[in-house]
This record gives structure tokens, sequence and C-alpha cells, in this order.
């Protein structure tokens, strides 16, 4: 089947298998920056803004996203042009291995979204469907309240 | 101390930027052309012969293009193990084989034109079993009447004690002074047999390789592995294909810890690449990755230490039986270290004897985890000392002051176990033990909690615990690593080497050194890694090595750039090599003010007079593996009515000598933290009785997330470890071997009851309580 995904801010049109997942469809195509970590909505490796809604693409059937708005991590900044909260991350030292961090950065800013200036606890409720190996999260939650700050000009 | 430019600073690591944006690359984000989609079948026995194989329904279907197993492919022992050759693990593993010795060891592999069809044609493979007896404890695997998990062929190819007779896959033994005599003086003794469970390494990036020809028919190989230089020696070996043929790139890698120092899916992508002359694609789901790649070594170490009134410690015995699994990659050295890096520790028991036996199952095969073998060693030992310090009325922060090793000191357990061989004498030249120790205990106002039992809440008790650890810093006289450098006309320097960043930010580490040396800003150094084509050799990113052993390689590189860098200088400038020194970027003569920039000095040399590339490299083998040391506490509240513990805070002090970077320092400590805490509490292999892994999803194997967070800590306790250029030791194991006992003995502090087994489930901790 075919359907229409604005994504990162442009419309493009897609074909796959009606039972194809989001994760599977938009990887496909080239948006390696989702990543895959276990195919069952348990790691958020792969979380993507869908009509502003952080979820696992894995656990979405790519038809049901048809005519919807998409934001991935890429559509957040890139090197040239960061997003404040990929700089925090960075600035942070909330970036090990990396695989983790597209979603970790998505997740938080789905957080700042609704939250501009959350307090610690709710900055870990926020990531508790993201997990990392690598960092021990302690610089993750640095990364978010640096980013909140910034985000807010008082960083 | 010298003054650095960029050595113990907080550099931002040079890929994080790439990472944050999703724009750097990982193995599954490269692109194929015409690829060929692998699945893989396991066996469903623990333990069964092949009587027959039938794939021809499997290669009717449409879309199915090869199919690999015990028939077709070349039967090569070899070991996963990416280790130095020749390798002090087993060979007892080979691609496909008639006999399977786990539920999740390799059938068959399916090669089509997609995912979806592969692991449908899997389905239609029948496969005949004569299911056999098996093995999976530990004790009835070593009885000589027990069914034998291998056979004949396998061996071992250095002289190490390997008897797959009795399901040995290894075994050690050291003994120093007289036991009897030892025990004799004690005024009491303690025997404790402590249990460690399996862990998946749960590193978020999966397990994954693909293999393509480039144009001029050589076979390129991109993969998840921390080895790269060992999967293409061992890629060579096992298919017969020449190592000239071969190129291996490591890009990104989603984190290791050990997970990815073995070489399984490499050979199955080559070959099916290989034999069907078109790109191959494999990416494990998690539940391969749980049950098919390596886990943390099950262990049961008993321990009898004796000790005089004054908590002194006259004996110490130490045996450990190591669940191998299903094949014995890092059977034996996984099972040395816990002896090698933790005895030392105490290095003034005159009495001591470890002893050693590495056991094939009928379980997931172990292999190289974070912390390798000391981390099981560290949990016995660190509640030893607790319970002998307590029961000579020592304070056990003094205790261990006064007994653990110092500066100037050794042991002989350096110099008697050492990785396959012999070990390596060794003296300490920097240890700040007792200030981590200090300093720690301040952070968690030990004094004021430890031994109080204080209540929080109703129903929770406060417990504080102590554990101390020290690692090596590579493998001595064993690992090798290399670096290149050359000059490009702008004053810039290429940087490549062999050296694997896993996620760990060695890249940004040796570029820091490399950048140091040579007195240059660091965006003039541009790092290319572990790409076995175009970097010189590295043996990877294992063992606590990168910052010690290739650091040197890379200061002892750049130096060698510095030295021809210097060299034209004196040509452009007319003056002696020894008046002349290197300031920012330039080369300058103090004396007479005369400067040359790098810049002039590339352009001069590249184009206009004496012309060469500047260019230079270096290798480096360490004599001695240093130790870091920590020092770490728990602060814990335990639920008497629920037996839950909850890990209050978490405090480590470490000495990893001068710190390269001291924010990749924390992160490699809090990292290593809170899988430690999340092993001791949580995380394990649950099986049926026919040996089948029961929770291989993230839903079922839990692991710590962001909102299970103690209140941490972490304190860099600086020290100069003079074997290296810039006093850097290791920090990349260390601090995963604390937790578990740390959180034991605050659990003891709390409520008076011994946790000798993880995961410390509230369970076991609320039966003990009634016990």
């Amino acid at each position: 089947m075919e359907a229409v995904f604005r994504i990162n801010g442009k419309e493009k049109t897609f074909s796959f298998d009606s039972d194809a997942t989001l994760l599977a469809v938009l990887r496909d195509s080239g948006y390696t920056e989702i990543k895959e970590g276990c195919r069952e909505g348990a790691c958020g490796a792969c979380v993507v803004l869908l009509d502003g809604l952080l979820i696992n693409s894995c656990q979405v059937f790519a038809a049901s996203a048809a005519g919807k708005e998409i934001i991935t991590v890429r559509g957040l900044g890139d090197v040239h042009s960061p997003h404040p909260v990929q700089s925090a991350f960075v600035d942070s030292g909330a970036v090990q291995c990396g695989y983790c961090t597209p979603g970790m950065v998505l997740a938080a800013y789905s957080l700042l979204q609704k939250n501009p200036d959350p307090d610690d606890s709710e900055i870990k409720r926020a990531l508790d469907g993201n997990l990392c190996r690598c960092t021990g999260y302690v610089k993750i939650v640095e990364a978010v309240r640096l980013a909140a700050g910034r985000m807010q000009g008082n960083g | 101390m010298a003054e650095y430019i960029h050595v113990g600073k907080s550099v931002t690591k040079i890929d994080s930027l790439g990472l944050a944006a999703g724009m750097e690359k990982f193995t599954d984000d490269f692109p194929t052309e015409d690829t060929l989609h692998c699945a893989i079948l396991y066996s469903p026995h623990a333990h069964a012969d092949i009587m027959d194989l039938d794939t021809k329904a499997a290669l009717e279907m449409e879309g199915v293009v090869d199919v690999l197993h015990f028939k077709n492919v070349s039967r090569v022992l070899h070991t996963t193990a990416g280790q130095g050759y020749p390798e002090p693990s087993p060979y007892d593993t080979v691609l496909f084989d008639r006999k399977v010795r786990f539920i999740g060891d390799r059938i068959a592999l399916v090669a089509a034109e997609s995912r979806e069809i592969a692991v449908e044609a899997l389905k239609k493979i029948s496969v005949e079993y004569k299911v056999l007896e098996p093995l999976f404890d530990i004790e009835k695997a070593m009885n000589p009447s027990a069914p034998r998990i291998h056979g004949d062929e396998e061996h071992v190819e250095i002289p190490v004690a390997y008897r797959p007779e009795v399901n040995l896959a290894a075994e050690v033994e050291i003994a120093f002074g007289d036991l009897e005599e030892g025990f004799s003086e004690a005024d009491f003794t303690e025997e404790h047999t402590y249990t460690m469970q399996a862990a998946s390494h749960c590193a978020i990036e999966p397990h994954a390789a693909l293999a393509f020809f480039d144009a001029r028919g050589r076979l390129v190989i991109i993969t998840t592995t921390q080895v790269p230089f060992h999967v293409r020696r061992i890629v060579s070996r096992v298919l017969d294909i020449p190592l000239h043929s071969i190129r291996v790139i490591k890009p990104r890698i989603g984190g290791g810890f050990g997970g990815k120092q073995e070489v399984i899916l490499e050979p199955l992508v080559a070959l099916v690449a290989w034999r069907n002359k078109r790109a191959s694609r494999i990416v494990l789901s998690r539940r391969e990755v749980f049950v098919s790649s390596r886990t943390r070594h099950a262990m049961r170490i008993r321990l009898k230490t004796g000790a005089r009134e004054d908590g002194s410690i006259t004996a110490l015995e130490m045996d450990a039986l190591m669940n191998a699994g299903a094949y014995g990659t890092h059977a034996l050295t996984v099972l040395s270290n816990t002896g090698s890096k933790v005895l030392p520790l105490f290095n003034k028991i005159d009495h001591l004897t470890f002893t050693g036996k590495s056991v094939y199952t009928n379980l997931p095969i172990g292999g190289a985890y974070r912390g390798y073998g000391a981390t099981q060693g560290y949990f016995a030992f660190n509640q030893q000392i607790d319970m002998i310090a307590r029961r000579a009325g020592q304070d056990l922060l003094e205790y261990c002051k006064r007994w653990h090793i110092q500066e100037g000191e050794t042991s002989d357990v350096f110099r008697a176990l050492g990785e396959g061989k012999k070990g390596v004498s060794q003296t300490i030249k920097s240890c700040r033990l007792s200030e981590c120790i200090d300093r720690g205990a301040a952070a968690i106002d030990w004094y004021e909690k430890r031994g109080k039992q204080l209540k929080s809440g109703n129903d929770r008790v406060k417990g504080m615990g102590l554990a101390i650890a020290m690692q090596g810093s590579g493998i001595p006289q064993v690992d090798m690593a290399s670096a290149s450098m050359k000059m490009n006309d702008d004053g810039s320097f290429n940087l490549l080497i062999g050296a694997t960043d896993i996620g760990t930010g060695s890249d940004t580490i040796l570029a820091q050194i490399a950048a140091e040396v040579l007195c240059i800003p660091m965006e003039k150094i541009i790092v290319l890694s572990s790409d076995t084509d175009t970097t010189p050799f590295d043996t990877g990113a294992y063992a606590s090595s990168t910052t010690y052993i290739s650091g040197s390689a890379v200061e002892k590189c750049a130096r060698n750039i510095k030295a021809r860098i210097i060299t034209a200088a004196s040509q452009i400038l007319g003056l002696e090599e020894e008046d002349l020194s290197l300031d920012m970027e330039k080369v300058t003569a103090p004396k007479s003010g005369q400067q040359v920039t790098y810049e002039q000095i590339a352009l001069s040399t590249l184009y206009s007079r004496d012309q060469l590339q500047i260019q230079a490299q270096a290798s480096y083998v360490s004599q001695e593996s240093p130790p870091p040391f920590i020092a770490q506490f728990a602060e814990v509240d335990v639920d008497e009515k629920t037996g839950r513990i909850y890990v209050v805070k978490f405090i480590s002090a470490v000495d990893c000598g001068q710190p390269i970077n001291p924010v990749l320092v924390e992160g490699q400590v809090e990292g290593a933290v809170v899988n430690g805490i999340s092993y001791a509490l949580w995380e394990d292999y649950i099986y049926n009785s026919s040996g089948k892994m029961l929770n291989p999803r993230f839903w079922d194997y839990k692991i710590y997330t962001a909102l299970d967070l103690p209140e941490m800590k972490t304190i860099v306790v600086g020290s100069f470890e003079e074997t290296h250029p810039f006093g850097a030791k290791s920090v990349a194991e260390i601090a995963i071997n604390g937790p578990a006992p740390a959180i034991a003995n605050a659990v003891y502090d709390a409520v008076g009851v011994r946790m000798f087994d993880t995961p410390f489930t509230p369970e076991k901790v609320w039966r003990k309580m009634r016990s």
C-alpha cells in the first residue's frame, strides 16, 4: 500500500506492506536515525513523534501513520544547527555509545514541550521508557536539566 | 605535575553531536545493494545429536537463495573469543555442528531476499534429533559418569588444562605457603559459598553484521565488534578465505561491555556473501541476543579465610566453579581473573590457594563481560572482609586501609596467574585506595550511619556497605596497539588507530593525547579508527586496555611526529634542533624569538624544499598492567515487611591515575555502577527444567531505568601512574565490581542477614530475615 507522511517537515509518499511497522518502513527509507533495540516496545530506541505524541515506532503499523506528522531526531536539528536538547546532551557528556540518544533526545524534547521546567523526578519519569546501558542515566538527567534552562533563556 | 592543554580536560566527545543528531552510522545503518537477509534456526533441545536435516522445502520457497548447515559448511574448529592469537580459549566451536549443546545453539541459516522470507523458511527445515541427557548443574556435569558435551577433536592451542572428557573447559590452580599451617595460626575462620548468576550485557544495539564485495572483488565486513582485527583473522581461518581479501570496518558501536568481543555473526554473513557473491546482512533480535550471544558467567565461589583476633588474615582458600555454558569462549581467562584481579588486593596473606574449574553445561554460552570474573570474585571477597573486620572488632575502613596493597609493594599472584600462561610480576607504582576510602566515606557520612540501623520510614531500616576493588590496565606482554599519523597542508594531522571506540570515547581520548604532545587544538586531529585496511593493528577494546596501551602507542607516535617537525623546522630556520620547542601550532626558538608555524612547515615539506610527507607510526606493548583502585559505598534501606532493597545513595571514589577526560571517566563509572546495581538486585536468566530461558525480553529481564536511580556520586581521586606517558590507568571495568558486595554488606548492616547469592530479590531477603 501507499501512504503520505509528513516527515521532518516534508511530505513524502511511502509504499509498504500493510502489516509493516513504522520502524521498518522508515529505516528502509533511509531514516536510520531511528534505532531498533528490541522490536517489542520496551527500549525506546525507536521512538518518534507522531502528531506530537512520543511513540515506539516498532509498535505502530506504518499504515496507521498515514497522513500524519512524524518528527525524528534529525527533524530537531543537525550538526550544523543542533537543537538545544541535542547540544545539552553533548555538553553534559550524556552521549556515550549514542545508540539510545536519538530516542532519549526525543523523549526529553517531548517532555520540555509539555513541561518547560521539570524537576528531577519529572525528568526521570519522562525517560523511564528509554533504556541506556552506557551512561547510568546520570548525565542524561543533567542534560535535560541543562536543556530546560537554556530553552528558558537561563543557560 | 605538568600543565596540560588537553589532558585532564573534559573535552566534548568528538562523535557526540553527530550521534545526538542521529547522523553517525551504526552497522545496520549502512545501505547495501541486492542484499541477502539471514535468519538462524536454533536448537529447541539442550543436548541432542542431529540425525538428519532436510532443507528441501525451505530451498523451494520463493525468495530463498541459500541454506547453510552442517552438511554443506566445512567443520573448522575455532573459538569465538576475540582474543589475541593463539587464543587461550579452547577450539570447541564450528559454524554448524551435527550436535546441539543448548537451547539456542545454531542449526542452520537461511539467506533470502527478505528477512520475512528467511524467517518463514526456517519453519520449513525439518530436523531429526536424538535427544541426549542435558547437563545444567556444574557439579553433575563434572561427574565422570556424566555424558560428554564435547568430543575428542576439540582442543586447546596453547598448553593449558583442558579436559572435555569430564566436561572441563578450563582449570586453574595456584598455591603459596602452606594452607594447613596458615589455618592453624588462625583464631577464627569464615567459610562461605557465594553464587552469582548469568546476565546479559544488554547493549541497546543488538549484534549485527553485513558483508558485501567492493569493486575489486574484496569482501568488506561491517560489524558490531570490539575486535576488528581478530574478526578478520578468525573469519579468514574459519572460511579459508585469504586474509588479504577481507576488510573489516567497525562503524559506531551501540555498546559492547564484552558482548561484542565475540566473533559470532561475521563468519556467517561472510560465508553467505562468498558463496552467493551477493551482499548479506543479519541483525539479531533481542531474544537472540539474550539466548544465543553471550552472558556473564554464572559462578559459585567457596571462600575460606583464617584470621587472628586482630583481623590479620593467616590463610585464604578460594575455589571458583564457573558455568561456562555450552562452549568455552573466555572459559580460562575469566576464571583466572577471578583470582588474579582480586587476590593481590590483600597482598600480605602468606598462605593462599586459588583453584578453579570452568565447566561445560547445556546452557547459554558465557563470555567476556565487563569485570571479567573479578566481579564474581569481589562479591565473595568483600563480604568476607566485612565479616572478618566485624568479628575482629575492627573499623572496616581502617582495616581495609591497613591491609590493601600499597605503592612499592607486589603480590605473588601477579607473577603466578596470567591469561593462559604465567603472569607478569609487577610492583604497584600508584595506589590511592586509602584516599578513595576516606573521601568516599566522607561523602556518604559513613560514620553517622554505619551500624546505626537508622529507621527511614515505618518499615525501612538503613544500612551502609563498602566494597573495594582493583582491576588491570590491559594484558601485559600480550596486548599490542599501534598508531600512525601524517601531517596535512594546514598543519592538521590524521590520526589512524586500530583502537576500537565502542561508545567509551576512546577516539576522543586518543585525539586528546596526540593533540597534547603536538601542542595543537583538538580539531586539528582528524581521527580514523578501526578499519583493517586503513588503520594499523590493535588488539581491540577489551581488558580495560585502550587508554593505557593504545594511549601509549598514540603518545609515542605523536612524539615521533614531533621529532620530524622539529627537524624540518630546524632546516627552515637554520637553527639547531635543541634550540627549538613547540608552541601552539608552531615551532619557536625561545632564544632568538624566531618561529615557524605548522602550516608553513607542512607547505614547505610538501611542496618546496627537502620534500617529504611528515608522518610516523608507533607500536606499544605494555610490560605491566597497573591496577586502578576503587572504593564504593552503598546506602540502602531495607523494607522489613517485604524484603525489598532500596539503594538510596551510591558513591564511588576511583583512582584511575590521571584522568585524560574527567567527564568520560565519570561516565564509565556511572554506567558500570548502574549496571552493577541492576545485576545485584534484578537481572537473571530464568530457565525452565529443559534449560530454556524463559525471560529473553526487556519486559521480563528488567534493567535499571532513569526512574530507578539512587543518588549517585563519582569522586575521581587523581594519581599519576609513571608507566603511562600521561599517568593514566584504566577505568572501564572496575566500577562494576562493587555494587553487589557493597549492597550485600549494607543489607547485613541494616537487618543482619547475609546475602550470598545474587540477585537480591525481595523474596530472598524476606526469607533470610525470617530464617
